[in-house]
This record gives C-alpha cells, structure tokens and sequence, in this order.
C-alpha cells in the first residue's frame, strides 16, 4: 500500500490518467486473450462436434495454436488494392474494433469492479456498439470490390434491423430494473431464491429475441450472410490480408464476449449465484459468460446458413412483434397482484 | 482555462470543420462520413452540458441508424461530379437569402438579450445519482404527454404513408409462405409403398480384368 501511494505522488498531476490507463489495460489485455482463446475454443468444440480433433500441433494438445496464428498474421503482408481509397480502407478495421473495445468501459464484473460506473450505461453500450457496424461498411466501400460491397450492403440492412428488436428486448430489462445502469439491473435480480429470480424467466421471449439477435449482429453463423463464402466469398473483408483482417476477426470476437456478457448480466442474473447459500463472485459471471459463447459456437456447427429473405422476415416479422407483445403483457401483468417478481 | 473549456473548443473546432466537409467534400461517401463525425462530435458537446441521454440518443438514432441508410444509398448511386455542378450559379441566390435569414436566426438567439448567453447559465454540476433519463421520461410522459404522442402519431402516420406508397408489388415474384412451409407434413410430400421382394436378386457380372 505504501509503495501504492509512492507511485501515486511520482506521478503528480498526471495520476488519474495513468490510473484510468492502468485499469484499461487491466481489461482489454484479458479480453484480447480471451478473444484468442475463444478462436481456439471455436476450432476445438467444432471439430469434437464433427468428430474430429481441431488443432492439436502447435504447443501442448495445440494450446499454443492462438500465438501461432497471431504470429503469421502479424508478419503477413498488407495489400492494398488498386483504386481502393486507402485511408478509408486502413480506417475500416479500427472502425470495428474501437466500439467492441469501448462499451467494455461499462461493463461490471462485481458489484464494485466497473470502470464506468454510469447511471445510462446501458443506452451507452446500446449506442457505441451500433457504430461498429460502420467498420463493415466501409470497408466494403473502400475495397473497392463487388463481392466487399454486397457484403457490407447485406451487413448494413441486416444489423440495423436486428438492432429494433435488441432494443425492444432490452425496454423489458428496464421495466424491470427502473433503471439503466448495469449495475442495478443485475442488483434487482437477486432475492435470495437464485435462479428464479432472475430476468431470464419473466421475460423469456426476450431473452430468446435478444440471444438470437445478438447472434445476427455480430454476423456470426446462421446469420453470416455479410460473410457468405458460397456466393461472395468473404464478404466485407475479402480484399483484406495480415493484421488488418486479424483486427476485423478480433472485432467479431470481442464482441460475441461482449453480447454473451449482456446476455449473462441482464438476464441470467450476472455474479448471482444460482443456488441460495453459495456466494456471488465475478466466476459466475464467467461461467455464465461461456455458456452462452458456447451456445455461439453451437449454433454455429449445427445450422445452416439462412436464406437473406428469412433473416429478415425473422427480425422485421417474428422478433419485433413478439417483443412488443411481450411489452403489454409484461407491463399489464406488474400491476397485478401475480406479479411474482418484486 | 479549464479542461472542460479546451474540450469544448476542440470538439467546437472539430464539429465546424466537419460540417464544412460535408459540404465541400467532392465524393458524397466522403462528405456521408463527414456528417456522421458532426454528429459524434455534437454528442461530445451534448454530453459536456451533462446531457447525457440525448448525447447518446444522437449518437445511436443518427449515427447508429439513419446515417447507415444514408451511407447505404449513396454508396449505391451512381453520381456524375461534373453534372452537380451544373446549377450552381441559378441556386447561388435563393441559398443565399435562406443563408442570411439562419444566420440571422443564430444571430438573435446568441446575441439577443432574451435568448442570449447571459439569460442561459450553464447547468449547474447534479449529484451523481441524478438521473437525466429518469427526469426526461417524467416529463415527457406526464407534463407533455399530448404533444408527445401527437408528434407519435405523426411519426407512425408517416412511416405507413412513405411505405405505402414506394411499396410496389412485382406480378412476376415468387413468394413463399412460411406458414404453410412449417405445416407440411411428410404425408404430404412423400408415399412410402411396401413392395414385396418377387425375384431374387441377379448374381453379380463376373469382374472384368483391368484394362
């Protein structure tokens, strides 16, 4: 502690930055590793899922596979293609990482560890990841590529229409929190009976409609249209090489971390104990958390890709009004004395 | 100076600049991409006056969504430089009376005695469990419930009517109904016949010698 308010005194004036950057560093670095992880994670549980082994060279049992492959894309050549507008296409990769790093800010691990502890956090996460979506769409544009641009079209429609019926799913959460911050909305889950009391069973249709539509805005598999090898290739990032496609992958991954972590704080009760008696603690929220990135990687090797028309027959015309439905009955069933929850 | 006031005149100096881009940029993708900066830079300021909900009401209404429309169609169009160009000097006169007439607006509301920087004081710091959302949405929805839900309304009225009449029905597409997809049964599509075995199955050729 004394060493603490040493280092404190050096630093002078400038300590709440340098402290505000230290606690940064404290998330993004673990989060990067998780990311590399889950890319492991990813490989390993498809291939036991299609009875094979996944990677297993590099390092013990393969554990080592993650640098390897950051090491390669580290030292790989970016090509930039002709008549492609550079600045906006070294610009896209930032683009779409920066939002999947930023709304960590506010994102509580307990109820004390919180970078941010602001009162609209969750309006806040809302609006920073909704800017992600413009990575893609530059990039598609700056490629200056057909197969880049279609992707990043067909991305473009399909995250703005997910985006309606996430934000309906979560006026549920609000309506039971009263509030916005993450914080409080996970505090208002615990009552002492665990599981139960959590928001995944009073509002289950929009807990369905926000996991299923986190799946379409991070245009993972079955909604990878953006993506879609069979007919353009790769999509938005098809004219990308080295780092520059490392940073949209670690962009796609962080934020399947960051819709799997709202997923477990909103409701699944975030480091509340499912059973009374056993003490909350930030490795519920992460066994939480893996669950529903395992869930990710299950869809994945288990459905085939939508038709586009589908994606969007389900966003516009299933996910949207059974989340406003679910809206009047939520809010007519609070006023009755059946209302279990409070 | 305070920090604060630096912040201000960067994010001023930021947000003039931009706003002058979007109308000088030559490419509409460019000058798309200048406004969204505007807008993002406007919630900076917005947030500065401790406007949080509408600082990032802007961001993820403008930025998030209707700026991807925008991005989406103009990428799409196909502009000829040259031709926008044309008309220049035949708009030079009515843009500049309606140019006059703003900035005589902004005029009277920043130097006005009414209106001015002295009659609008700076918010005065809240305490940190005020909440701006929570004070909004009672306001909204208790002392301007009817203005708000008549600007709802006309909100809706315009959504059906831009629908309705850009909506048009090609004769040659094929629709599929999901419904009646999910319904199917396999008695529908398929008929299994039992069909007893009457001839014994023929022995197999006799193999023929590689080539």
């Amino acid at each position: 502690m004394e060493l603490f308010t040493q280092v404190e005194q050096w630093f002078g004036p400038v300590w709440p930055l340098v402290w505000s950057l230290v606690k940064i560093v404290a998330i993004v670095l673990p989060l990067l590793l998780a990311v590399a992880y889950l890319t492991f994670a990813e490989r390993k549980i498809i291939g036991y899922i299609q009875v094979r082994v996944g990677p297993n060279r590099v390092g013990p049992k393969g554990w080592l596979q993650p640098i390897a492959d950051a090491l390669k894309l580290m030292t790989k050549e970016i090509i930039i293609p002709t008549g492609s507008n550079k600045f906006l296409f070294l610009l896209a990769p930032i683009l779409s990482i920066m939002p999947a790093l930023a709304a960590w800010a506010v994102i509580p691990f307990d109820p004390n560890l919180v970078l941010a502890n602001v009162n609209a956090s969750l309006l806040y996460v809302m609006a920073i990841t909704s800017m992600g979506v413009y990575g893609v769409i530059i990039a598609g544009w700056a490629s200056n590529s057909k197969y880049a641009f279609l992707g990043s079209l067909r991305s473009a429609a399909q995250i703005v229409s997910y985006e309606i019926a996430m934000g309906f799913a979560l006026v549920g959460v609000l309506m039971m929190a009263h509030s916005l911050n993450l914080v409080d909305i996970v505090r208002q889950q615990q009552s002492g009976w665990g599981l139960v009391s959590w928001n995944f069973i009073p509002l289950f249709p929009m807990f369905m409609v926000y996991l299923i539509s986190g799946v379409a805005e991070t245009n993972r598999a079955p909604f990878d249209v953006a993506e879609g090898e069979s007919e353009i290739v790769a999509g938005f990032h098809v004219e990308y090489s080295g780092m520059a496609f490392a940073v949209f992958f670690l962009a796609e991954y962080a934020n399947m971390i960051l819709v799997a972590t709202m997923t477990a704080l909103m409701f699944l009760g975030g480091w509340l104990s499912p059973i009374p008696g056993i003490p909350d603690g930030f490795p519920w929220l992460l066994g939480k958390i893996a669950f529903v990135l395992f869930l990710f990687l299950w869809f994945r090797a288990t459905f085939p890709r939508y038709r586009y028309d589908q994606i969007m027959r389900l966003g516009w015309k299933v996910f949207i009004p059974v989340t406003l439905v679910w809206l009047i009955v939520i809010g007519g069933w609070m006023q009755t004395p059946l209302w279990l929850w409070k | 100076m305070s920090f604060q006031t630096a912040v201000f005149y960067a994010f001023s100096l930021i947000l003039v600049l931009a706003a002058l881009r979007v109308i000088t940029a030559r490419n509409p993708v460019h000058a798309a991409l200048f406004l969204v900066l505007a807008f993002v830079t406007a919630a900076g300021i917005w947030m500065l006056l401790e406007a949080e909900f509408l600082a990032i009401t802007l961001v993820l209404v403008y930025v998030g969504a209707v700026m991807v429309l925008f991005l989406f169609v103009v990428m799409m169009l196909d502009i000829n430089l040259d031709r926008l160009k044309e008309g220049y000097w035949d708009y030079l006169v009515p843009a500049g009376v309606v140019a006059v007439v703003m900035l005589g607006e902004m005029a009277a509301v920043l130097v006005g005695k009414q209106l001015g920087a002295e009659a609008m004081p700076a918010p005065s710091p809240k305490p940190e469990t005020y909440s701006n959302t929570k004070e909004l949405g009672k306001l909204i929805y208790t002392e301007y419930v009817y203005p708000f839900e008549i600007a709802a309304v006309i909100l809706l009225v315009a959504i059906v009517a831009a629908i309705a009449l850009t909506l048009r029905r090609r004769k040659d597409t094929k629709y599929v109904d999901p419904a009646a997809q999910v319904l199917v049964r396999r008695s529908d599509r398929l008929r299994i016949v039992s069909m007893p075995a009457e001839v014994a199955a023929p022995a197999a050729p006799p193999e023929k010698a590689a080539p």
